[in-house]
């Protein structure tokens, strides 16, 4: 038998026993920042293509939830953080190497030009919104004109923000479960995912509905894809990959994993969405919700299941 | 220069002074800890093998805390020592979580906080860190690996030794005798 | 006087609403001081010798700018320390920060028919003790008070005891601990151990441990010179059924199989006697009944021993030639914890035989000479002859014992028919009788015969929840104390003292003793002025000074004589009956004990039992700094040690709860966590000891774990110095679903 334990009483809290220095913090702030940045690569891309006309709601309507998206995020963000008082230090420099502080600059940019678009688009909601100062109007007309760069910006930027969500638990090689590049693309794709769920929920248009169904069952086959790659990959590499991988092949996280997430929130919503483009009568709210639903819980078990896999002890 | 410790587990008892002695040089709050004591045993009684290290902050070479840390707080020192700029940190936990070693943590006062190989207050000066100072039985060896006159330098000549997950590649500087 | 049955009182449970203290005793704390700062010329460190242990390393006191204390570091020319303390005395800063301390005088009264503490004054407190001894003197003779004391204190109280008239002053140390190792080395070499020993250990080429889990106790001086042997190559072999640390540093491990290490000692005289693997000069020349040792083990053959002890045979002869080849630089260590099965004075002659016909005692890397300066007495009048001596509680028993028996007096004071010898006053001070005496049910039926006990101590433990009267004494770091006189290869003095004053209301030991004895009529034992004065005059007699040594802490004196070792064919007279090492005991034949030793069979555990094996943890002292910040973070409760197969067999999983069961039918009063380890025997299991406190007040120690001596039911006495065999105790585990202590918590 072997043994290996800590005599010396090493309780640092929140390092020991296990690892939890993250809580719901950091995978909702993931969740609502992948959302996010799925609705606005949407609207970037439509208004980039021209099809405003064919997608009101992922081009005008969907966007006006991410600043809030954002600013929950970015404050469930500033919540987890232990020394608050100094959280402007994040933005007196840039590091490259520090996917944290990419995250802060690309919510630097993706933050304003949400909040922008809504002001482009406010009077879809309210259709007799006049702005008060004249520069206002300057401003409106200023974007308008530069609409097409923008929608570049936003596109990419957004495509950052949305791989960056797995990208920075990628980068912790400390933690073998994270440490896989999968994640980046596999994060991308659930949040563009969640993205074109939130879209078909706000949707009146059942065009754009069954588009959006069927760009959703393609993110959902392009995860599910993902998903069984990174297993392949953790089987294949090291001994410490191998026990991360065995948290979902048997170990605590099997059954939230495989029967919530990847049962209830990828396949079955994608069953779900494959009869409706079949015209078989199927409540169109529940898949989405569902997509929604294991978006939101995978992050939380991947946060979670991270912290519990390690190279010691 | 390059400042490493070695640890001799052949001599280690696991009594833990370092630890304590840390924790009153340092101001370390009580309920943390800045070094532990690790041990493993192996075999089947009655053959057994015991081996006992006194961990810390590897000050690693390729430290993964300082490429992660978002605002610069976490940095390599004089000696390659990796220090934490208290004023700078903002306490987001990710140089926590890039540790392969678990070793360091948030301090109460929310700044996160390590082994400084007591660099300031006592390396500069001219002594040794306190837990190598302390250690009854003299197992701890400390100094520049640059400089071979070193008690560092000369111990690793003579022995074999080994570090802590060299396939993590962080390149560690906490060396131990095997 | 009539005597109610004390009932345990936690600590401070009913608080007067702001007592008055008297304000001398604290301005005479401020002016000393006030001195205090003048004199080190402020320097922010002040000398000490630590209190956490018995082996008293000598340090400094280092105060950070706020005047709070914050580290203690060893002084570099105590050859105790050698200028590393261990770590319960680097963590010594913690007894004294300590906010559950003893904090003020406590009397027990009844109320409402409920008895409880009732805060005090100094004056009340010592008042009301002074007149109960007084009383009970003249009743009983002053004989019947008796001192218990495992600390500093001791000096002061026990000058106060004995000027009083009484010599009846014990600690646990002995009988519950080094008895038989000094025993059985006063009768083998006329000379005892000493402490610290005076093994030479950094220069033994080889080192042999019987059950000596050095490392896991951490005798600072000897784990340094541990590692030094071990840098220089040093052969060790440890004898344990138990993997431990030192154990895991040797060449040679011998599992043994419990209770019968004499066998394995024997064999091991007899293997190097039939093949004259002894120091045949240094036999023929100092000892004395070498052929009656040849012919006593001659029986005892390797063969023999296998039967017994499960040791390859030719692992016994190996072992045994690697003794030969280090001679003699070996040390067959005698331990120090040596009360285990009730025939370990014998056992003990065996280890003394061992190293007597390796010619290892009085040779370099074997044992060596300790020297110590001769510290004058400041001048008192002589002490009142006592009309009974405290040996006559325990009369015709334990002749040899060189010290008092502590659990001989403890019996003593049960009162009984054949003896009008009782004893009616404890003090205690520094020791948690509860813990260290086992069989508590006899510890407390002798606390209900008595008619006072003033415990002295600077926590809240179980003994003091017996006590009439509790007298908070302060920390080592804040009082002065005798000089520390140390025989050691070099003569040494240490200074102790004060960095801060007494925290709360407590006292130091000395102050207690002369406030006591000024309040007995003795104020002509108590002359000087103060501490100051009474060091200063000692330390002048020697050619120092108060103030050097507040500068320097510890003063090193050369040897008075050239004899840390024996010279070549010098002439030497052993301190003993015949002038020589007794090999064959006359003193043990005299007693009408054998003179050689005999190996007797113990008992085994029974079915679904396993023998209850103790030890110590490098962070603790005993159970006195279980409440300690510092050292409670690095361990906060012991863990119950069970080897994979028994706990396989039981079901048993790691970090589980149980409690425990004696074979006298004793459950512990908490539970215990598991540690599944193979470094254990599938006959035996382990803890640490010092843990599982019954006392509310001590908030980060209460309820931690499992306190073994309460299931220390069956004591073996050793018949030749009343020592207390521990280690013929079994237990089993009980599962339950109430929860209690620290898995409460979690």
């Amino acid at each position: 038998m072997r043994e290996e334990i800590i005599t010396s009483g090493r309780m640092n809290p929140m390092i020991d026993p296990q690892l939890h220095i993250w809580h719901w913090h950091i995978p909702l702030y993931l969740f609502l920042g992948g959302l996010a940045a799925g609705i606005l690569f949407f609207a970037a891309l439509y208004t980039i293509l021209g099809k405003e006309k064919e997608n009101p709601t992922a081009v005008k309507i969907a966007p006006f939830i991410t600043p809030i998206l954002l600013v929950v995020g970015l404050f469930a963000l500033f919540l987890d953080l232990n020394h608050q008082a100094y959280f402007w230090r994040l933005y007196t420099t840039i590091r490259l190497e520090s996917p944290m502080s990419w995250g802060a600059w690309t919510l630097m940019v993706v933050t304003p030009i949400s909040f922008i678009w809504c002001a482009l688009n406010i009077k879809e909601i309210f259709p007799r919104w006049e702005w008060k100062f004249k520069f206002l109007y300057d401003l409106d007309a200023f974007f308008r004109k530069h609409l097409i760069t923008m929608s570049w910006i936003l596109l990419i930027f957004s495509l950052i923000l949305g791989m960056y969500t797995g990208i920075l638990f990628s980068a912790f090689n400390a933690r073998p479960l994270w440490n896989t590049s999968i994640l980046g693309p596999l994060f991308l794709t659930s949040g563009l995912s969640t993205g074109a769920a939130a879209i078909i929920l706000m949707s009146k248009s059942h065009e754009e509905r069954l588009r959006f169904a069927r760009i959703d069952i393609m993110l959902i086959g392009i995860e599910m894809f993902l998903i069984v790659h990174m297993f392949m990959g953790f089987l294949a590499s090291t001994q410490v990959h191998i026990e991360a991988a065995g948290l979902f092949l048997g170990g605590p996280y099997t059954t939230p994993f495989w029967l919530f997430v990847f049962t209830l929130g990828l396949a079955f919503p994608a069953i779900l969405e494959v009869l409706e483009l079949r015209k078989f009568k199927v409540p169109y709210m529940i898949a989405p919700m569902l997509v929604l639903m294991g978006g939101l819980l995978f992050r939380f078990i991947i946060a979670y299941a991270g912290q519990a896999s390690r190279w010691l002890y | 220069m390059r400042y490493a410790m070695a640890v001799d587990t052949k001599k280690c008892v696991g009594c833990s002074d370092c630890v304590v002695a840390c924790q009153t040089e340092n101001n370390v709050p009580i309920g943390y800890c800045r070094d532990w004591i690790v041990e493993v045993t192996d075999g089947t009684y009655p053959q057994l093998e015991i081996e006992i290290r006194s961990e810390r902050c590897n000050h690693c070479e390729n430290a993964p805390c300082v490429r992660c840390c978002p605002t610069g707080a976490s940095h390599y020192s004089d000696g390659g020592t990796v220090l934490v700029k208290k004023y700078h940190c903002i306490g987001c936990g990710a140089c926590i979580a890039s540790c392969p070693y678990d070793a360091r943590f948030p301090h109460p006062d929310g700044y996160v906080d390590k082994c400084t190989f007591c660099l300031d207050n006592r390396v500069k000066k001219g002594m040794d860190p306190a837990c190598v100072s302390v250690c009854p039985t003299k197992c701890m060896y400390f100094g520049d690996l640059d400089d071979p006159r070193s008690p560092v330098s000369q111990i690793l000549k003579k022995r074999k030794y080994k570090t802590l997950i060299p396939e993590a590649g962080t390149k560690p500087h906490l060396y131990f005798l095997i | 006087m009539k005597t109610t049955r004390r009932q345990f009182i936690k600590v401070s449970s009913l608080y007067a609403g702001g007592v008055a203290m008297a304000g001398t005793g604290l301005k005479a704390a401020s002016g000393l001081l006030n001195n205090l700062g003048g004199s080190t010329g402020g320097l922010s460190r002040t000398p000490t010798y630590c209190e956490i242990c018995f082996w008293q390393c000598a340090g400094w006191v280092y105060k950070d700018d706020n005047g709070r204390i914050q580290k203690i570091i060893g002084n570099d020319d105590d050859p105790h320390c050698n200028g590393r303390l261990c770590p319960r005395g680097t963590g010594g800063v913690g007894m004294y920060h300590d906010e559950d301390r003893l904090k003020t005088p406590l009397i027990r009264r009844t109320v409402d028919g409920k008895q409880v503490f009732e805060e005090a004054t100094w004056e009340e407190a010592l008042d009301f003790i002074a007149e109960k001894m007084k009383t009970i003197a003249k009743e009983y003779g002053p004989e019947c008070v008796v001192l218990f004391s495992h600390g500093s204190g001791g000096a002061h109280l026990g000058h106060m005891l004995k000027a009083f008239g009484s010599q009846s002053i014990s600690a646990p140390s002995f009988a519950q601990c080094r008895g038989p190792r000094e025993v059985a080395f006063l009768t083998t070499f006329g000379d005892i151990v000493y402490s610290p020993e005076r093994t030479d250990i950094r220069d033994s080429r080889c080192l042999v441990f019987i059950g000596y889990h050095l490392g896991e106790n951490m005798h600072n001086g000897q784990v340094q010179e541990m590692s030094d042997a071990i840098d220089k190559g040093a052969t060790i072999i440890t004898v344990d059924p138990r993997f431990s640390v030192a154990a895991s540093k040797s060449k040679y491990w011998l599992p043994i199989k419990p209770a019968t290490d004499l066998a394995l000692l024997l064999s091991w005289i007899h293997v190097l006697i039939e093949n004259g693997w002894y120091d045949k000069e240094y036999v023929e020349k100092y000892t004395f009944g070498f052929e009656q040792l040849r012919e006593h083990v001659r029986q005892y053959t390797p063969e023999w021993a296998y039967g017994i002890t499960t040791i390859d045979p030719n692992v016994i002869r190996r072992t045994a030639k690697e003794m030969y080849d280090a001679s003699p630089a070996v040390i067959v260590h005698p331990g120090r914890h040596t009360t285990w099965y009730g025939d370990d004075t014998q056992r003990l002659r065996a280890v003394a035989i061992l190293n007597a016909i390796l010619g290892s005692w009085g040779r370099r890397g074997g044992f060596y000479f300790p020297e110590r300066v001769q510290f004058p007495e400041y001048p008192t009048p002589p002490y009142p002859v006592p009309k009974r001596l405290p040996a006559e509680a325990y009369a015709g028993k334990y002749n040899l014992a060189n010290e008092v028996v502590s659990n001989g007096i403890c019996d003593a004071t049960i009162p009984s028919v054949d003896s009008d010898c009782n004893f009616k006053v404890w003090l205690v001070n520094g020791t948690n009788l509860m813990l260290a005496l086992p069989d508590q049910r006899k510890t407390l039926e002798a606390i209900q015969a008595l008619e006072l006990l003033v415990v002295i101590d600077t926590m809240p433990v179980e003994i003091t929840g017996y006590a009439d009267v509790v007298l908070p004494e302060c920390t080592f770091l804040e009082r002065y104390d005798m000089i520390r006189v140390s025989r050691h290869r070099e003569p040494t003095l240490a200074l102790r003292m004060p960095a801060t004053e007494p925290k709360y209301h407590s006292k130091p030991g000395d102050w207690i003793a002369r406030e006591l004895g000024i309040r007995l009529g003795l104020e002509a034992y108590f002359p000087w002025k103060d501490m100051e004065e009474h060091l200063d005059w000692q330390l002048k007699q020697v050619g120092s000074s108060l103030e050097e040594m507040k500068r320097i802490g510890v003063k090193k004196f050369p040897r008075q004589y050239d004899d840390l070792y024996l010279h070549e064919g010098e002439d030497f007279f052993f301190n003993t009956n015949t002038g020589k090492i007794e090999l064959y005991s006359t003193d043990m034949e005299e007693e009408g004990f054998p003179p050689l030793p005999v190996y007797t069979e113990h008992e085994q555990p029974p079915e679904g039992f396993y023998r209850l094996n103790y030890g110590r943890a490098p962070m603790h002292t005993f159970g006195r700094t279980a409440n300690n910040p510092n050292l409670t973070d690095l361990m906060d409760e012991n863990t119950l040690w069970v080897n994979p197969k028994v706990a396989n067999l039981w079901g048993l999983e790691n970090d589980q709860y149980i409690k425990l069961r004696n074979q006298d039918g004793i459950v512990s009063t908490f539970s215990i966590k598991v540690r599944i380890t193979e470094r254990i025997r599938w006959d035996s299991v382990y803890m640490v000891h010092g843990f599982g406190h019954d006392n509310k007040k001590l908030s980060r120690a209460h309820g931690r774990g499992i306190n073994d001596t309460e299931l220390i039911t069956n004591v073996k006495t050793d018949p030749v110095m009343g020592g207390t065999g521990m280690r013929s105790n079994f237990v089993t585990f009980v599962f339950e679903n109430k929860t209690v202590g620290k898995e409460a918590e979690a």
